[in-house]
């Protein structure tokens, strides 16, 4: 049972980085692209982690918890800093004057 | 003869001493968590580790009397912000995955760089805005300039729903008027 939760959000981590990397080289701009590469890691990282933090639980021993905590941490700072360096990404190309994608230009 | 000063003095000093606790005990737990060896020696080691962190750290982290730790009920005011984000993180991924698999993908999309105004005054509660609108579908901040944030949307639906109710709601965790 815990291992196929665990396996589950493992799977599902996967499926939404194959999502985000397709996006990454199929969107047009810059801008697309760090949406796709931004939004895309952090819900599959976390959901990969906590995978992995359950699969740890499985055997029950007390020190697991002090790990799954650990691998929660991560969690942690995958949610604050992927955000930062998708604006900062974003941000270094605003400052170099990108402009953001056009249909009417590509027709 | 009572010194009119004294009091005042008292509860400046016991201000300062509070964030230094906070900080100590965030270093000490930390510390137990990531070492996980319980022995003296070991615990003794975090105990002198957290002092000089505490000692080094807590000006840089609470640089006026103003600034204090965060208390109990304003953290706990995060717990339903985050399971509401979270919600809209999976609503952003699902997002991007449709859009990246379509094989419209260039008739779909329409991006747009937005700029609006906030009322939001703290400098941590428009990190959190700024964070929470990378975060959720279709937008993402590019920068703040001192009130008013400038962000990509991909699409003009998600540029539509941007402002209201994201702000509403950290305003409301920031107890500020939004």
């Amino acid at each position: 049972m815990i291992h196929g939760i665990a396996m589950g959000c493992i799977a599902l981590g996967i499926v939404f980085f194959f999502g985000a990397t397709v996006g990454l080289l199929r969107f047009p701009d810059f801008y697309s692209r760090v949406h796709a590469a931004g939004k895309g890691d952090t819900l599959s990282s976390m959901l990969m982690l906590f995978g992995l933090g359950v699969l740890v639980l499985e055997d029950g021993h007390a020190a697991d918890i002090l790990v799954f905590i650990k691998i929660m941490m991560i969690c942690v700072f995958v949610f604050l800093t992927s955000p930062t360096t998708t604006h900062a990404l974003t941000d270094a190309g605003y400052a170099a004057g990108v402009k953001p994608w056009d249909r009417g230009e590509h027709e | 003869m009572i010194d009119p000063m004294g009091s005042e003095h008292r509860d400046v000093a016991k201000q300062r001493i509070y964030p230094k606790i906070w900080m100590f005990c965030v270093c000490m737990l930390t510390w137990v968590v990531f070492s996980g060896l319980f022995d003296p020696f070991h615990l003794s080691l975090g105990v002198i580790s957290s002092l000089i962190v505490t000692w080094a750290g807590t000006d840089i982290l609470f640089p006026d009397d103003q600034s204090k730790p965060p208390s109990v009920a304003f953290s706990l005011g995060f717990v339903p912000y985050l399971a509401w984000l979270l919600y809209k993180i999976i609503l952003a991924n699902l997002h991007v995955f449709r859009l990246a698999l379509a094989p419209d993908v260039k008739h779909r999309i329409e991006p747009s760089i937005i700029k609006f105004k906030t009322n939001l005054k703290s400098d941590f509660a428009k990190f959190i805005l700024a964070n929470s609108i990378t975060l959720t579908p279709g937008t993402v901040t590019i920068r703040i300039e001192d009130n008013e944030f400038v962000v990509h949307a991909i699409d003009s639906v998600a540029a539509e729903g941007l402002q209201s109710e994201m702000e509403l709601r950290v305003a409301k965790l920031f107890g500020e008027v939004p």
